[in-house]
């Protein structure tokens, strides 16, 4: 994984290996749309659009930075929430109520608590010795924890039994889309903040449990988002298919989403090409020698994984507005987080170009491989059953499970024969 | 006195036990990142292969342990270990020798090592479906029921709870000497403190590094089959041990065997207590507490929900504070 070790020449060469890869995908888009009628189509693409964005921002944190975020799908997740809670209708029967008084009041208790803790741990200042400062910070912690912990339970509680849940806020959904962004942005700057200075494995970690618990936090909040319970239909920002039918709406919403891949991809274009892109690759390629050049690694690395969560956090708005249903159940590692991976080293990690058209190509793959699996487990099954005698049941969910095998081989075959992926990076030389 | 006991069953007991775990785990994950210097994210379904490979053996012949008087799950471990680390070694031949050859960084190892979770996940499930399974096949758990004089709760204790602390102390006590008395194990020392000074030296490190996955593939083996003896098999059950077992390596200090097993009973422990229901122990002062103080009726940390965030915290914690655990390890 060492992109810069290749001799480019200083012109830049006719794009025939572009060219090609690109016909290739557009003839499948097009045989899918043959096959399985332009209202799924649409569908395919409007999703793979959806990841594209996800995959923009896997490839900018571990293509162009060399950071890994094994956590996607927390990111993904928080942006669907936030497009639901903003674009959903409100709940006039909670805000009618008393409620809202009283969790607004638990929200200012968490905050005195927080400055009370802050203060507390600041004693030291006046003289107290730090052994007795950090016993007494501890405890006053986890006396205003249970406190505050034990009156959000009792107001949670009675949202759920009284009015269900708080609801949405009834604004347009792009407000929702941007917010979205922005938390999954502010949740990335804390993890980067204690990771980034340490080995890029302990990131993989935190960024790992960071996504359970975000979805752990979701799925149990019932008062927030009804947890499994599911809340639909979430509005579109465009005509909804009621309107002008699947295929139109579905058509409409990919250029929503086009207009934004595009946006996105003129930044990325120029901040790779600017000085600041130069001083990412410098800074991934040789630490030691960027920072003897004064550059502030640190921030830097920061900065990237920021960006990248932002964008994760966008695409997963996206692309559960377009869902339809927020189901915080239905975020999975394997669709939301290691799905993108493979597009982004299949198609050519630090290449925009080649990270588009892995997302494609890969999310064709992934959707066509449903039907396919199925049918190969059938006839698994009933040779097994002819030769063994072996009978399992439910097979839709075993032939589930076939794609994970084959998602896991195919990261373990790109590493190992393509590790540059489909488009690698190419990096310009300027002599 | 009864409340007593009943921090002995629901904390003490139910800690150890999720300690013993973690602890075989996060040894298995600390020896390999000593010796091969990545973070093996595979360990926690390799520890889910190993008790698949006991159930298998187990439906195969269900009375095989009748003889012995043990669990027929115990009886078939050593097969299931030689299965696992063959297993263990055959991924390490095909998918990770390649890539140490072409000499990537650690963090490709890490992705990789998140491809053979997928695969062995998807190959087991594809196999067992996703419910969960006993391991008591045709036999039932036997239950000790110890009763104290006075009191009118018993210590309850089952067979595999009991089992699982034998296991895990020979297993200790067994590495302990390996690494200390062998030859072997001294030279595995050694590749771990400096690969290349050890190679220089003529030790085998091929030799090593099979040695590693073998004892890893063992140990997780030997922990899954327990933890799956204990409640039940679920082709899941790696999603809830990964991250408790690398916070367990992480907080005892990365690379030393003794720290992980302080961290995996720490991380263990720290479980245990933060969903523990607090009330039930302050429930004989209720009476002599002043009027305006009113017990709540839940005074655990965290839900049962939210269990996976107790050892996230702890990593964090450990991140912030002491990068290099409690017991000096190295910083990955």
């Amino acid at each position: 994984m060492n992109p810069s070790t290749q001799q480019t020449p200083s012109q830049r060469p006719f794009p025939r290996r572009e060219i090609l890869l690109f016909g290739g995908l557009a003839l499948v888009v097009l045989a899918v749309f043959a096959s399985m009628g332009p209202a799924y189509a649409t569908r395919m693409m409007v999703e793979a659009a959806c990841y594209a964005i996800l995959a923009l921002g896997l490839t900018i944190q571990w293509g162009y930075a060399g950071q890994f975020n094994a956590g996607i799908m927390g990111f993904v997740a928080l942006g669907g929430f936030s497009a639901t809670f903003f674009s959903i209708p409100v709940n006039h029967a909670f805000w009618a109520s008393d409620l809202p008084g009283r969790l607004g009041w638990v929200l200012l208790a968490i905050v005195a608590a927080v400055a009370l803790v802050l203060a507390v741990s600041r004693i030291d200042r006046l003289g107290v010795p730090r052994w007795l400062r950090t016993l007494i910070t501890v405890i006053v912690a986890l006396i205003a924890y249970l406190v505050v912990i034990s009156w959000l339970r009792s107001v949670t509680g009675d949202i759920e039994s009284q009015v269900e849940f708080i609801g949405g806020l009834g604004l347009p959904v792009w407000l929702g889309w941007i917010v979205g962004g922005v938390l999954a942005g502010g949740i990335g700057y804390v993890i980067g903040h204690i990771c980034l200075g340490l080995r890029s494995d302990y990131l993989v970690i935190a960024t790992l449990g960071i996504a359970e618990i975000i979805k752990a936090f979701l799925k149990n909040s019932d008062w927030l988002t009804r947890g499994t319970a599911t809340i639909s239909p979430l509005p579109w920002p465009v005509p909804d298919p009621g309107e002008v039918g699947f295929v139109t709406a579905r058509a409409l919403y990919f250029c929503v989403t086009a207009v934004l891949i595009a946006v996105i991809f003129f930044l990325l274009h120029r901040a790779y090409h600017a000085p600041w892109g130069r001083m990412i690759r410098a800074i991934r390629d040789n630490e030691v020698s960027a920072a003897a050049m004064g550059k502030s690694i640190n921030r830097r690395r920061q900065e990237i994984f920021v960006f990248g969560c932002i964008l994760m956090g966008l695409g997963g708005a996206v692309l559960t507005s377009f869902t339809g249903i927020f189901d915080p159940q239905g975020y999975l590692p394997l669709n939301h987080t290691f799905l993108v991976l493979v597009m982004v080293i299949l198609g050519g990690p630090g290449n925009n170009l080649g990270t588009l058209f892995g997302a494609v190509l890969v999310y064709v793959i992934w959707i066509m491989s449903g039907p396919l699996a199925l049918a190969l487990m059938h006839l698994v099954t009933a040779l097994g059953g002819d030769w063994f005698g072996w009978q399992p049941g439910n097979l839709d969910s075993r032939a589930l499970q076939a794609r994970v095998f084959v998602i896991g081989l195919l990261i373990l075959l790109v590493l190992r024969f393509a590790p540059r992926g489909m488009i690698p990076e190419r990096v310009a030389q300027h002599d | 006195m009864n409340e007593l006991i009943y921090f002995f069953n629901y904390v003490v007991v139910a800690g150890s036990v999720t300690g013993c775990i973690y602890a075989m785990g996060a040894i298995g994950v600390t020896l390999i990142y000593s010796i091969l210097r990545f973070a093996h994210f595979a360990h926690a379904d390799m520890m889910t292969l190993g008790a698949f490979v006991v159930l298998l053996l187990t439906l195969a012949f269900p009375h095989a342990g009748d003889a012995l008087g043990l669990p027929t799950a115990i009886v078939m471990l050593p097969l299931a270990m030689i299965f696992t680390s063959l297993v263990a070694v055959g991924i390490d031949r095909v998918f990770y020798q390649p890539l140490r050859a072409h000499g990537v960084k650690p963090i490709v190892m890490v992705i990789a090592s998140l491809g053979v979770t997928l695969m062995l996940q998807g190959l087991i499930r594809l196999f067992s479906g996703t419910g969960a399974e006993s391991l008591y096949v045709e036999a039932r758990k036997a239950i000790f029921r110890i009763e104290l004089p006075g009191v009118t709760r018993p210590i309850i204790i089952t067979e595999p709870q009991v089992i699982l602390f034998v296991v895990t102390l020979v297993a200790v006590i067994g590495l302990h000497l390996f690494l200390t008395r062998a030859r072997l194990g001294k030279a595995m020392r050694a590749m771990s403190d400096n690969p290349d000074l050890a190679r220089a030296s003529g030790i085998n490190t091929k030799l090593i590094i099979t040695l590693t996955w073998i004892i890893a593939g063992s140990l997780a083996t030997l922990a899954g089959t327990l933890l799956s003896l204990d409640v039940a098999f679920k082709p899941d059950l790696s999603f809830f041990l990964l991250l408790p077992i690398f916070a367990a390596a992480i907080v005892g200090g990365v690379g030393h065997p003794y720290g992980a097993i302080a961290g995996g009973f720490l991380v263990g422990f720290a479980e245990t207590l933060a969903v523990f229901n607090w009330s039930v122990l302050l429930r004989p002062l209720r009476d002599s507490l002043p009027s305006w103080l009113e017990l709540p009726n839940n005074l655990a940390l965290v839900g049962t929900e939210y269990k996976i965030v107790v050892p996230f915290f702890i990593l964090i914690a450990v991140l912030i504070w002491r990068p290099t655990g409690l017991f000096k390890g190295k910083v990955i």
